[in-house]
């Protein structure tokens, strides 16, 4: 049994310490909120200035459309779609005389093509004015309604779900974001630490030290030590994630104003009334933050994140021994492994897709089963998980998946560890699934 | 001497050939053991038997007086296959740390002897180097000690001196030597002939699975002999007449002859005592245990290669 903690040990500290372990673990979290704040930063600016001339036949856009620092609306005289470029235009509207509430099309000629952006900010002017005039026509004033409506704020849905005695306040949009999340977190190491344990399982065979191995350590330790040491790297990189986010965001409070979190701890204490009359007002800012928090409180995380490890953990042994019985047949050629991984990445993606479902539906039959056989559940009870236990996943059914993964796993390692005995020292021939398959059940 | 390891009709059958068929020998404690066979006579799952990596169909081992129990005889044995395996990325240092641990020596017993293999082997400078960095001669000295670190009582070497230049391969010939003076027993298995004569005392051969020929390399050579005796003379009669021998070949003043049944040496010289020429040498010429091997397996089928190429 020492031997085994031996190789776990060195697959385990050959990996951590390698300098792209640390690269990727650092990068990872960073270059994602990199793109997401990229792509909003781009959606921001790089709009283009807008010079548009509106030909209008209706006379009541003048006085109602509105300019913004990007899009200017002029009303100029003796410009056509001939001349609107040369009179210094990039664009031109026309449009047509309105009857009644029939639809009419308007149109917009431009010198380039129109970014998405534009075109809604464009035709959301045009439709804000339309609405204007027909408010004013009805003898209503656009800023008594906007105060009406934001007075009419007041009321706020708060599902709640039954929980024994008491009720629990749940947020279906929590739970997609939960389920989606992890389940695409496990979709994804397993692929990664998957073919991780197979590239190690071909190196050590076309290395050839699989025979000086296995003459010091039976087979199946060699296995597991590897697929043992691999998890483990994968476990301490979600802890690494997990620190490193927890970081990020105490470090983000830093560059939120004092007083705005302020405002955010007396809400805490009122249970997001406003005292009114209170010295303290709460900010629009402060507001967002508190429900932020608010809402992130109402999941159940030490159940969640307990779920994910064990379902992470079972999934990934699931299929890193069939990963590692892949890699002890494949000879030299990596084109073997390609076609050899099929039977194993199809139920994988199988079950993503499932998962991408179960997440919007997570009570139907599919979904359920899903969620119990051990092919697919480690992604699709995750999913299911978000929505709640037991309300969502009655307790039989989180425990008779869990059982069955525990025993999918020792069955898929079990019989990789034939194949794997077998392969490892199998040389120059292409073994067919016949034959991995006599391998697999023959006795001894 | 006692016996440290006995085969008695080991077979091992895979689907579609016997690679392993009853075969059955016993090798003496201190011994320097060859054994030999042309390529798929079944010396490598013989060799995967013996290290515990097979179990045999039927047969049994007996290892050090006891029946061979691979999980706790496994440091008793050094094993260095003919495909080496290194950890390419692995330091050399912690490579030798790691299968010495493997096999079952503590990390500071295991830092000990490398240590002082290491310095045996004047490897000191290589510790943190990568095996990728490695010549092949270097990183087969640095399997050839990671095998015989833990001081295994049977030490198994499959073509130990492929790619090692002759500096480097007597070196490990040398420690062969002192490896089984201080009584640990070497099988060594190969297709170079000059050196199983060179160094071993008792060879086995095996062909399609079955023992072909089992004793000392005198003994061997003595049961294939042919009478064939190489005498040389100072100038040559003008005409050689005896029913005692016949001429096979003249290179120069120096004959070879073969002696015909029912007589002796002593009827060749004899003759050329009477014959009154001068002999200057005379000696009995043994066949090489390349020819006898070449003689044996050609014509069953099994491949010759390996001989035609170390014959070249």
């Amino acid at each position: 049994m020492n031997k085994i903690f031996i190789i776990i040990q060195r697959e385990y500290l050959s990996r951590v310490k390698n300098k792209r372990f640390l690269l990727t673990t650092l990068l990872t979290p960073i270059i994602m909120v990199g793109f997401i704040a990229g792509a909003t930063f781009l959606s921001i600016s790089g709009k283009d200035e807008h010079k548009i001339a509106v030909i209008d036949q209706n006379g009541f856009f003048k006085s109602n459309l509105q300019n913004t620092k990007e899009i200017n609306f002029t009303f100029p005289e003796n410009v056509d779609t001939a001349n609107y470029i040369t009179k210094g235009f990039t664009d031109i509207i026309l449009i047509p005389k309105f009857e009644g509430t029939a639809k009419v099309n308007y149109i917009i000629r431009s010198k380039k093509r129109l970014g998405l952006n534009t075109e809604t900010s464009i035709s959301d002017k045009i439709n804000e004015a339309i609405e204007d005039k027909m408010l004013q026509d009805a003898g209503i004033q656009r800023s008594q309604l906007d105060s009406i409506r934001s007075k009419s704020q007041f009321a706020e849905l708060k599902s709640m779900e039954e929980k024994g005695n008491s009720v629990q306040e749940s947020n279906a949009a929590l739970s997609y974001g939960i389920g989606f999340g992890s389940g695409m977190l496990i979709y994804i190491t397993m692929f990664i630490y998957g073919a991780m344990v197979m590239r190690g399982v071909m190196e050590e065979k076309t290395n050839r030290i699989a025979e000086v191995m296995v003459s010091s350590v039976k087979p199946f330790q060699l296995m597991m030590g590897k697929i043992i040491g691999i998890g483990a790297v994968g476990l301490t990189q979600f802890f690494m994630w997990i620190i490193l986010i927890g970081v990020l965001t105490t470090a983000a409070q830093f560059f939120i104003p004092h007083d705005v979190m302020q405002q955010v701890s007396t809400l805490q204490q009122s249970n997001g009334q406003i005292p009114t009359g209170g010295m303290v007002q709460a900010g629009d800012a402060a507001q967002k933050i508190y429900k932020l928090q608010h809402t992130m409180s109402t999941a159940n995380w030490p159940v969640i994140i307990s779920c994910f490890i064990f379902y992470f953990l079972g999934g990934y042994l699931f299929y890193a021994s069939l990963f590692a019985a892949v890699g002890s047949v494949v000879n030299e050629d990596p084109q073997d492994a390609q076609s050899l991984m099929l039977p194993i990445t199809m139920p994988i993606i199988f079950s993503f897709i499932i998962m991408s479902n179960a997440v919007q539906d997570p009570s139907t039959s599919i979904a359920t089963w899903a969620s119990i056989i051990p092919f697919s559940s480690p992604m699709v009870m995750m999913a299911r998980i978000a929505y709640g236990i037991p309300g969502t996943v009655p307790y039989w059914q989180l425990g008779l998946s869990m059982l069955s993964l525990i025993g999918g796993f020792l069955l898929t390692t079990w019989l990789s560890g034939k194949i794997y005995r077998t392969g490892i020292l199998m040389y120059g021939k292409k073994v067919s699934w016949k034959e991995m398959g006599k391998w697999a059940f023959r006795k001894n | 001497m006692s016996e440290i390891l006995g085969l008695s009709n080991l077979k091992k059958h895979y689907a579609s050939q016997k690679a392993v068929d009853d075969i059955s020998f016993s090798i003496e404690q201190g011994s320097i053991f060859g054994l030999l066979g042309p390529n798929g006579a079944g010396k490598t799952t013989l060799l995967r038997m013996i290290t515990g990596i097979f179990y045999p169909d039927s047969g049994n081992i007996q290892f050090d007086g006891k029946p061979f129990d691979p999980l706790n005889d496994i440091i008793k044995i050094g094993y260095m296959p003919e495909e080496r395996g290194l950890y390419k990325k692995m330091k050399i240092g912690e490579q030798a740390l790691y299968l010495a641990q493997l096999k079952g020596l503590s990390r500071s017993d295991a830092m000990q002897k490398i240590k002082f293999w290491f310095n045996r082997m004047e490897m000191e400078s290589w510790w943190n180097k990568k095996v990728e960095d490695l010549s092949k001669g270097m990183s087969q000295k640095l399997q050839f000690v990671t095998t015989v670190l833990h001081e295994p009582k049977l030490i198994i070497l499959d073509e130990p001196f492929s790619g090692l230049d002759p500096l480097n391969a007597n070196l490990i010939k040398e420690e062969i030597y002192g490896l089984a003076q201080r009584g640990s027993t070497v099988i060594f298995s190969t297709h170079r002939m000059e050196q199983v004569e060179e160094i071993c005392n008792h060879i086995v051969l095996v062909n399609l699975g079955k023992k072909v020929l089992d004793g000392t390399v005198a003994d061997i050579k003595q049961q294939f002999k042919e009478n064939k005796f190489s005498i040389q003379l100072s100038s040559l009669p003008n005409e050689i007449n005896s029913n005692a021998f016949n001429i096979i070949e003249q290179k120069g003043n120096e004959l070879i002859v073969q002696i015909n049944e029912n007589f002796k040496s002593n009827d060749v010289l004899k003759y050329f005592l009477q014959q009154d020429n001068s002999i200057e040498s005379f000696r009995e010429i043994l066949p090489t245990l390349n020819q006898i091997f070449i003689n044996l397996v050609e014509g069953t089928h099994a491949t010759a290669r390996a001989f035609e190429r170390s014959e070249s």
